[in-house]
């Protein structure tokens, strides 16, 4: 259709489009329902999950009483329970080529499973299992070869035919609770140990590389998949600190929203947004680059999350907690699920083109910043506010009152890392 | 009595010197330090763990260009990787899969028994014998044979399809008349060569023809035909085409003969002749003449059809019978009403004598009101009469145009090649006969002769769409059976004229005549500029140091030192702008929705600014640029699995 772009013949672009962002963040805040199901099923707290590395639909949750169930996301039901171990289910993952999956557990065991349930007539059995020393605390597949890793007092490497581990890698004695491969660069690990601190690992050395130690104790931490040297921790003291792993000193960002400790992680797969779970009965996105989160998930039924994972097409998020369900939730609140008309498609494009342009507007910013929280979470927050400000103006009067320089100010990225170690 | 010094003795030996070396080793021995103690196993551990990171890292770092550029990408787009997929073929799925279950197990069995392929390939035994019992050389040269004659015919439709497109009327003329000429030939040969095949094809061509004159094809019932038939009267290009239409019909449902030779050539044109007449006549009556149609008395049409019919089965008949037979009919039509009519008119002419008032040409409207303005108290039947002449008349002067444009294209049709030279002549007739005419029309109505002194048939012509309107109006009042409004037949013809004149501006104003909106505008602005200009503060506080109370005021003097005059307002942005009100109060309601601090990435104001003043909407922008600016910064496919990036990606 021939028409006429005369600038003169459409006035007032700027109030006009104003309104149109206005609109588009209501209508945003409208139709944003990101809940989408819950998965019941299993009989104790949900302590680990898995993603399918080839399947999108299939997902592995395993509990606090040992059961390892697999779901079908598309007809959200479970289509395999097995019985994997006697306690919990510590950690779990897919190999990269989806065949087969791994779980480690309070009874000591390393134990290999098939992806396919059994046959007919045949026994739910694993293909291996490794009976080790120690209880192992968490587990990682290699991205692309035969080689896994377990946690426990040390980092122990795999090769999968073996039941002895390649190598152990320890720096100092203290229990480690989570071990990440880089999917990147996949020669390199990431952990985490109760003692405060954060190592590194290099597989090909053997050896580890080096050790932060925070204000408190990291939960998990995950490495960005599209930059190999960026990794995200989930710290006890409510903050997330993604780390570049070339400059441990001081964190990238320090990600602040939670109000309670920060369980876990995951990066989504376009590396541009994380997910967090937290004790604090919510999930969070956070941008990676933004200090405070996108997005607060909460339900009145959910406590406190355990494990949160985003699926591998960016679409959706799965998060287990301790009521024993696992809950499938859209990464973006208010989009449209399904095939989108053309139009559909240049409408919401320019809607969002245009909430991001005014998004400094403070009407514009109000609207999208809404959020209704419980009042449990609500109510903390404002008390953490009065405690930070209080904390702030404290030591705004100590420096005013001292002689100068002699205290000194330190930003916020750096005040919880007590110490790098090499 | 020499004294001997040691060192004289030595002197020979030292050169040869076994232990020279032993001595610089020593002394060499001497300058080095001792070993360093190794260095604890914490030490060492660190040292490896510094140097493997310093390594790491560096590996590390070379993904530092690509995470920057796709930070700043504009958009990025997963999967990194575009896969394809593959289907994975059918006996691939098949060949993994075993039966196991015992329903599965009983099902493999009926297949089994009937022979029914599972695995690769997938044919059944019969199929494949059906399939070797061609051989390999023979299948090829079908198919070779399968594939030229695909291609031929491919190349044909393109040829044809080519062919169909040209426009040009000339080619597809020129290419019809040689397939035509090519038929005639093709038949002529066959005529000599195989007359019994000839006969059977002259047998098919009569069968096409009484098709052709079953069917209401090339005739004027279609649409088209019929929308020529209305356009005929006025349009030349439309009258040729009714024409070309008819020898259409004409040609293809003229009988074929051909001149066997016990057959008598003299034959054909009569049964051609009347062939021909059955079809046109209806054409003649209905087709070319539609005004006949909307005519509301009947008894004229018929005998201007049999005229017409007449006209066309004797196309060689004289003008002469034409004009007496026109004004037969004239007659004819004048005798029912004729007693009246004739009756009125003389009265009228009388009066008319009497007044003897000179009339110039086309006056006919203006005389015929002033007559009615002249002696109001007219009486009703006279005025449905003269309304009733002035409906009879026109559509008498159509039928004269109509039929008289029939019968030339009748006469141009077909005797032109017999009547060549008579052509002069007949145009002397053609005026003659026009001539007779009015005397026959103007029985009915002797006003219009005494105007049209002249007769000049496009000055006629002309004036029949006036005399259309005329009726129509008259037709109204006749319904309405209102004298007053019979008075005025001409005026609306006047008043449309006039209409036709005014243009859109015109009515415009004259619709919006009541608002001055340019005036408003100044006074609103003059109110404005009232409203801007700062309040004297009145300070004035009656009673303070003299009388106070109803009916007092309080002193000039007073007033004129509590009267505070503020400063004089700046001048106004509007000043010189004589169409624009600049306000510069703040607006509350709107300051909550502005900006008030610069935002975090934006440096200077201006900058904002112009991220905000960039309209990115499709009203703005064109659909090209409102796609580029609307672009999304991360697109991702559903159902795609997005992995993590790797080298490869990069």
């Amino acid at each position: 259709v021939p028409r006429n772009y005369d600038p003169a013949l459409h006035p007032f672009e700027v109030p006009r489009e104003y309104t149109r962002a206005l609109n588009a963040t209501k209508l945003e805040r409208v139709f944003a329902k990101p809940f989408l199901s819950s998965l019941d099923g299993h009989r104790d707290g949900v302590n680990c999950m898995a993603k399918h590395p080839k399947s999108l639909s299939t997902v592995l949750s395993g509990a606090c009483d040992g059961e390892v169930k697999i779901w079908n996301l598309t007809r959200r039901q479970c289509i395999r329970t097995i019985q994997a171990h006697e306690g919990f289910v510590r950690g779990m993952c897919a190999r990269f080529c989806g065949t087969s999956f791994f779980t480690v557990g309070d009874d000591k065991t390393v134990k290999q499973w098939k992806m396919e349930s059994p046959e007919y007539g045949e026994e739910e059995e694993p293909i291996h299992t490794i009976l080790g020393k120690t209880v192992y605390t968490g587990i990682d597949h290699h991205w692309k070869e035969a080689v896994f890793a377990t946690c426990g007092p040390q980092v122990d490497i795999w090769d999968e035919q073996r039941t002895s581990p390649m190598c152990s890698l320890t720096w100092g004695f203290d229990s480690i609770s989570s071990v990440k491969f880089n999917p990147i660069e996949t020669y390199l690990l990431g952990s985490c140990a109760s003692d405060r601190n954060i190592v590194l690992y290099d597989m090909r050395k053997s050896t580890p590389l080096k050790k932060v130690i925070l204000n408190m104790r990291t939960n998990t931490l995950c490495w960005n998949p599209m930059e190999a040297f960026i990794f995200t921790a989930a710290n006890e003291d409510y903050n997330l600190y993604t780390f570049d792993m070339r400059f441990l000193e001081s964190p990238v960002t320090v990600h602040m929203d939670h109000v309670s400790a920060v369980l876990d992680v995951d990066y989504s797969p376009t590396g541009k947004e994380f997910v967090s779970a937290s004790f604090d009965k919510s999930v969070r996105i956070f941008p990676v680059d933004k200090g405070h989160s996108r997005e607060v998930y909460h339900t009145k039924r959910m406590q406190h999350v355990i494990t949160v994972k985003w699926t591998s097409d960016n679409k959706y998020i799965l998060c287990g907690s301790d009521e024993m369900n696992i809950r499938l939730w859209k990464a973006n609140a208010s989009e449209k699920l399904g095939v989108l008309a053309p139009r559909e498609k240049a409408a919401m494009n320019y809607n969002q083109k245009l909430k991001e342009k005014f998004q400094y507007h403070p009407q514009i910013r109000r609207i999208a910043q809404h959020r209704h929280l419980p009042k449990s979470i609500f109510c903390q927050i404002k008390e953490q506010r009065i405690m930070r400000e209080a904390r702030r103006r404290k030591e705004l009067n100590r420096r005013k009152h001292s002689k100068p320089g002699s205290i000194p100010v330190v930003s916020e990225r750096k005040k919880h890392i007590v110490a790098v170690v090499k | 009595g020499e004294k001997l010094v040691l060192s004289e003795l030595l002197q020979p030996i030292r050169p040869k010197s076994a232990l020279s070396s032993v001595k610089k080793e020593l002394t060499r021995a001497k300058q080095k330090k001792a070993v360093e103690l190794p260095l604890s196993k914490e030490e060492a551990k660190r040292v490896v763990r510094e140097a493997a990171y310093v390594r790491t890292s560096k590996d590390v770092g070379k993904w530092q260009q690509v995470v920057l550029q796709n930070r700043r990408a504009e958009q990025l787009v997963f999967p990194l990787k575009q896969e394809i997929a593959t289907v994975v073929p059918l006996e691939q799925m098949a060949s993994a899969w075993k039966a196991r279950t015992p329903l599965e197990q009983e099902i493999f069995g009926l297949l089994h028994k009937t022979q029914q392929p599972i695995t690769d390939p997938l044919l059944t035994p019969e199929e494949a014998a059906s399939l070797q019992a061609m051989s390999l050389e023979e299948a090829r040269q079908r198919r070779a044979e399968l594939q030229k004659a695909r291609a031929v015919q491919s190349y044909y439709e393109a040829k044809a399809r080519r062919e169909k497109k040209i426009k040009s009327k000339k080619y597809h003329r020129v290419l019809k008349k040689s397939k035509r000429r090519k038929a005639l030939k093709e038949f002529e040969l066959l005529h000599k060569s195989d007359p019994e095949a000839a006969l059977a094809k002259l047998e098919e061509l009569e069968q096409l023809r009484m098709q052709e004159r079953m069917s209401l094809k090339h005739q004027n019932k279609g649409k088209w035909a019929r929308s020529r038939a209305i356009m005929a009267k006025y349009d030349l290009e439309a009258r040729k085409a009714m024409q070309e239409q008819l020898a259409r019909n004409k040609e293809l449902t003229q009988k074929v003969r051909v001149e066997l030779p016990e057959e008598e050539p003299g034959d054909a044109p009569e049964e051609d002749l009347a062939s021909v007449t059955l079809p046109t006549i209806p054409a003649g009556a209905s087709g070319a003449n539609p005004w006949m149609l909307g005519k509301p008395s009947g008894p004229a049409e018929e005998p201007e059809v049999q005229e017409s019919l007449g006209d066309i089965a004797v196309p060689g008949a004289a003008e002469s019978k034409e004009e007496m037979e026109e004004e037969e009919v004239s007659e004819e039509e004048v005798s029912e009403e004729e007693a009246l009519l004739q009756d009125f008119a003389q009265k009228r002419h009388m009066r008319q004598q009497r007044a003897g008032s000179p009339e110039g040409q086309g006056a006919d409207e203006t005389e015929a009101a002033s007559e009615l303005a002249g002696n109001s108290p007219i009486h009703p039947i006279c005025a449905e009469e003269q309304a009733s002449t002035g409906l009879e008349q026109p559509p008498q002067a159509q039928e004269e145009v109509l039929l008289s444009e029939q019968l030339g294209r009748v006469r141009t049709m077909e005797d032109v090649e017999t009547l060549a030279s008579e052509e002069h002549v007949e145009e002397q007739e053609q005026l003659a006969a026009a001539r007779a005419e009015k005397p026959a029309a103007a029985r009915a109505e002797k006003r219009v002769q005494q105007q049209e002194g002249g007769g000049a048939g496009d000055r006629r012509a002309k004036k029949l769409p006036a005399k259309k309107k005329k009726k129509m109006i008259s037709l109204q009042a006749v319904l309405a059976g209102k004298s007053q409004e019979v008075q005025c037949p001409s005026l609306p013809v006047v008043m449309e004229e006039e209409e036709g004149g005014v243009d859109q501006r015109g009515v415009i104003t004259e619709a919006f005549a009541g608002d001055d909106v340019v005036a408003d505008f100044r006074r609103e602005k003059r109110k404005a500029e009232e409203a801007g200009k700062p309040q004297p503060v009145n300070l004035v506080l009656p009673g303070w140091g003299e009388w106070g109370g109803t009916g007092l005021k309080p002193s000039t003097k007073k007033i004129k030192r509590f009267l505070l005059k503020p400063p004089p307002a700046p001048p106004r942005k509007d000043r010189h702008l004589p169409h624009v009100i600049i306000s510069e109060k703040r607006n509350i309601h709107a300051a909550a929705h502005q900006v008030s601090e610069l935002p975090f990435p934006f440096e200077r104001h201006q900058q904002f600014e112009q991220s905000i003043r960039m309209p990115v909407g499709p009203t703005w922008n064109t659909q090209r640029a409102f796609q580029k600016l609307t672009a999304p910064r991360v697109v991702t496919r559903a159902g795609h699995i997005i992995q993590p990036i790797s080298a490869e990606d990069v």
